[in-house]
């Protein structure tokens, strides 16, 4: 059993201490916002915030996350309304739409240190997570539009 | 637009009963079926066992559209009844979207005399165009008259505004809701002529952009792929298929893997071993734990994919006794070559390509007490899924209820349904509800692949230097998977012979974004461009003087030298290629501007140009973000992706050693630009990816002098090349 705080609320999962905080969340929690890509810690389509830091939920295990904090993109906003989402709607960002969720969690890490990111600071910090259907310079102008909005 | 609670939006179910009780109380229904438009009243709504609504108009003035547009990203859910309700003149701020049902005799384009809803091939705007206007004018027809009938006054002295009639004498003013709560569908239908569709100026819709209707639940994770389908009760799966992908398993440790932890179940499939437990990480605990015994063949065991391109394929295509098949000819290609005054040629090599679509394949099955099977899967096919899934499982279509879901990724994958029919088999056997999750090195594993390739070009000159003779040869297994593309319409060189020589090995391939046009315009449109070099011409130039180009190329080339500024030339380091490529009917040329790093061999695309013919674009803005994933698509596949086959067995398995494009790597900009027609509407899904990767290997020759022969240009190759 792991208990920690996700999105705003206390929770709990009968999970052994070694499962991937990916599938607690998705499966035991049903918060299916956050997706599974690779397992692998490749792509990014499962990143999540553990106490405000973007990790790779696929590569963090249960045990880890004890008592800590946990932001899915089903909390980063009640209503769409967080800077980025509003950006990514604005800039039509989405393809298939599946790497999105880790996208903008990614994203938003770093809004939250870099009010005013160049496409160099953007591309250093996003480049971990991939987009099959490259929509990647339609990411880097929602994140600079929603800077601007920010 | 409304955007609709997920599982009534998702849910065609759903859709259907509350269609029924528009049908039944509130309003009319427009129907599609057989070979044309027929419209089914309340009353025959009600007793219908399939309502087959396209359109129903409800008293409050909402609109609801159901949508045969298979979602994979490229907006088709939204493109294809934006074409309706254009026709119908309904305001689209209005209008809710539904999946339409996997019935294609209902729901379905006609295409060469039958029905389908495949999702393929870039075709959803294309083959719907027609039927969604008439559908659309139709119902506005209706709408029309009924409110004549009600003023009393002619339907000529009516005009409609978005979602209203006016009375233009009077100024009297009902909208569409106000009508449908009285309207009555006239026994004889009225027919709508081509002279009463809209006339391009009078489009509110197509042509112009709206949002997609999609992307707001794929910005907070509500956008439902079938890997987030939750069933009560449900348990889960994953498989390991035989390495060798034509093996069968022998025996397992079966024993081990069911005393493991929340082990339900450890499944047999034809080709594989499905363990079902109660949580997805038990699943894949004994699914890691799996050893296999599988019974394969020598040959499968030994096929070398490396050594097949490098060694056979050569051979094939130089045997003069290998089986052959002409795809085409014209003129007289022996005599154009006797007699030519110059003669090129050259070899183009092209390795086996992955999907790679952001979601592992999945799916999610339940069979009901009442013997129906009901599944949730993501499809570019539903009709045919449902009919595939029913026939491997011995059910009636009927008895398989679909549930379409947004798709992470397709790119040509998931036209067939292997992947939801195991889930289907594992659900029968364990008698649960079952989410069936491939690991992505499974889906890597079991991939279906763009085949390998080996192509020789050869041309012949004559004496004033234009090229009239044309000849092409294509080796590799895949029977029409290598032959999209290989036809050059938009050159009208006058004697061509192209022939295909077949090969097999026993890897599962498949439909790959834009098929074979990739590596068959790598070696089109590499070899002019080694043509023109050898004559000392402007690529360009070459081409408009010496390949008898159409009137359509150039244009789109006219088009794109205009945008790229051809003709300037660039700072040092850089340089510009050139490309074109026709898919599903669009016609689109384009330019790339590269720099190298010598050193590492990497190769780098800064700026893209494209200019394309697609006819009609009904969705601009969607149809150009459309184009640029398939630029960044075909990018990645040219300098990056490669599967390889060693003893049978797929070498790749994850994103480490199957690299896609990052975003690091993708070009600061991409410019696409429609050329001004209003013809109808072309395939555009597919016209981004094929040019671009002799528009590369074009670039680097102008950089360095040195040619690309081999797709993709890993820095190893691009090494080699500069020495070469």
């Amino acid at each position: 059993m792991v208990a920690f705080t996700i999105n705003g609320k206390r929770a709990s999962a009968n999970a052994a201490p070694d499962t991937p905080l990916l599938w607690v969340i998705r499966e035991h929690l049903k918060l299916t916002g956050t997706k599974f890509g690779c397992g692998a810690g490749l792509c990014g389509a499962c990143t999540v915030h553990v106490d405000g830091k973007a990790v790779k939920s696929c590569q963090t295990a249960a045990s880890d996350v004890d008592g800590k904090s946990i932001k899915t993109i089903e909390g980063l906003s009640s209503d769409s309304s967080h800077p980025l989402q509003k950006a990514w709607v604005a800039e039509q960002v989405p393809q298939c739409g599946y790497c999105q969720s880790g996208q903008i969690m990614k994203a938003a890490e770093l809004l939250e240190k870099n009010k005013n990111p160049s496409r160099d600071h953007i591309v250093t910090h996003m480049n971990g997570n991939i987009c099959r259907c490259g929509t990647y310079n339609r990411i880097i102008a929602a994140i600079q539009l929603a800077a601007k909005e920010a | 637009m409304t955007v609709q609670k997920r599982t009534e939006a998702m849910d065609a179910n759903v859709g259907r009963r509350g269609f029924l009780k528009g049908a039944g109380g509130l309003t009319f229904a427009v129907a599609l079926g057989g070979s044309g438009i027929s419209l089914i009243g309340p009353a025959e709504a009600k007793a219908a066992r399939e309502i087959s609504a396209w359109v129903s108009i409800s008293p409050d003035n909402l609109i609801t559209i159901l949508t045969p547009g298979a979602e994979m990203g490229q907006g088709s859910m939204t493109g294809v009844p934006t074409i309706l309700a254009d026709e119908l003149d309904a305001d689209w701020s209005k209008v809710s979207l539904e999946w339409a049902p996997a019935d294609a005799a209902i729901y379905g384009y006609e295409n060469n005399g039958s029905r389908g809803m495949a999702i393929v091939g870039s075709r959803a705007i294309k083959l719907y165009y027609d039927q969604m206007r008439q559908a659309g004018a139709q119902a506005r027809k209706i709408l029309l008259i009924n409110a004549a009938q009600k003023w009393n006054v002619p339907v000529a002295e009516l005009k409609t505004e978005p979602s209203v009639v006016v009375h233009s004498p009077t100024g009297r003013r009902m909208t569409y809701g106000e009508i449908a709560s009285f309207a009555k569908i006239p026994a004889a239908m009225p027919a709508v002529g081509k002279d009463e569709l809209k006339k391009r100026s009078d489009f509110r819709l197509i042509g112009k952009s709206v949002p997609r209707y999609d992307i707001p639940a794929k910005v907070n994770g509500s956008a439902q792929f079938s890997i987030d389908v939750q069933v009560p009760g449900m348990v889960y799966a994953s498989t390991v298929h035989s390495p060798v992908q034509t093996g069968k398993p022998v025996s397992w440790n079966d024993g081990k893997i069911r005393a493991m932890s929340g082990v339900i179940d450890v499944v047999q499939l034809k080709t594989g071993i499905a363990v079902v437990a109660d949580s997805m990480e038990k699943v894949l605990a004994a699914r890691d734990a799996l050893e296999v015994k599988w019974k394969t063949s020598t040959k499968d065991e030994g096929y070398d994919s490396v050594k097949t391109l490098t060694e056979d394929y050569p051979r094939i295509a130089a045997d003069p006794a290998s089986q052959k098949k002409t795809l085409d000819s014209k003129g007289d290609d022996k005599a154009a070559f006797a007699g030519a005054a110059k003669t090129f040629k050259a070899d183009y090599r092209s390795d086996y390509g992955y999907h790679a679509q952001m979601e592992p394949l999945n799916g999610v099955a339940r069979f009901n007490a009442d013997g129906t099977l009901e599944v949730w899967e993501g499809t570019q096919a539903p009709s045919r899924s449902r009919q595939n899934i029913a026939k491997a499982m011995g059910l009636t279509t009927g008895q398989v209820i679909h549930h379409q879901q947004y798709m992470g990724g397709a790119f040509g994958r998931r036209s067939i349904t292997d992947y939801t029919v195991e889930a289907a088999m594992i659900a029968r056997q364990v008698k649960r509800p079952v989410k069936m999750i491939w690991t992505r090195e499974e889906d890597v594993a079991y991939g279906m692949f763009r085949p390998q390739a080996f192509l020789c070009m050869e041309a012949a000159l004559d004496a004033a230097g234009k090229v009239i003779g044309w000849r092409q040869c294509i080796v590799g297994d895949g029977k029409n998977l290598l032959v999209s593309g290989i036809k050059i319409p938009y050159y009208k060189v006058p004697n061509q012979h192209i022939e295909q020589r077949g090969a097999s090995h026993n890897i599962r391939l498949k439909h790959w974004r834009a098929v074979a046009h990739p590596f068959n315009l790598f070696a089109h449109e590499g070899f002019i461009d080694e043509m023109a070099a050898a004559e000392n011409m402007d690529p360009l130039e070459f081409r408009r003087q010496r390949m008898s180009m159409t009137k359509k190329a150039r244009d789109v080339f006219d088009k794109v030298a205009e945008m790229s500024d051809w003709t300037t030339k660039r700072p040092e380091g850089r340089a510009l290629g050139l490309s074109v490529s026709e898919r599903s009917g669009s016609l689109g040329a384009g330019v790339v501007e590269i720099s190298l790093d010598r050193d590492s061999g990497k190769i780098r695309v800064h700026k893209v140009w494209v200019a394309i013919d697609g006819g009609t674009v009904v969705q601009p803005d969607a149809a150009r973000r459309n184009i640029e994933s398939g630029i960044i698509y075909g990018l990645s596949s040219v300098l990056k992706e490669r599967a390889t086959i060693k003893n049978g067995a797929v070498e790749q398995s994850n994103f480490h050693d199957y690299e896609v494009l990052r975003m690091s790597e993708t070009p600061e900009e991409l410019h696409v630009a429609f050329m001004d027609r209003d013809t109808s509407p072309t395939g555009l899904g597919e016209i981004g990816n094929p040019f671009i990767s002799a528009a590369v290997a074009n670039a680097f020759h102008k950089l360095t002098g040195k040619r690309l022969y081999h797709m993709p240009f890993t820095p190893d190759r691009v090494k080699a090349a500069l020495k070469a």
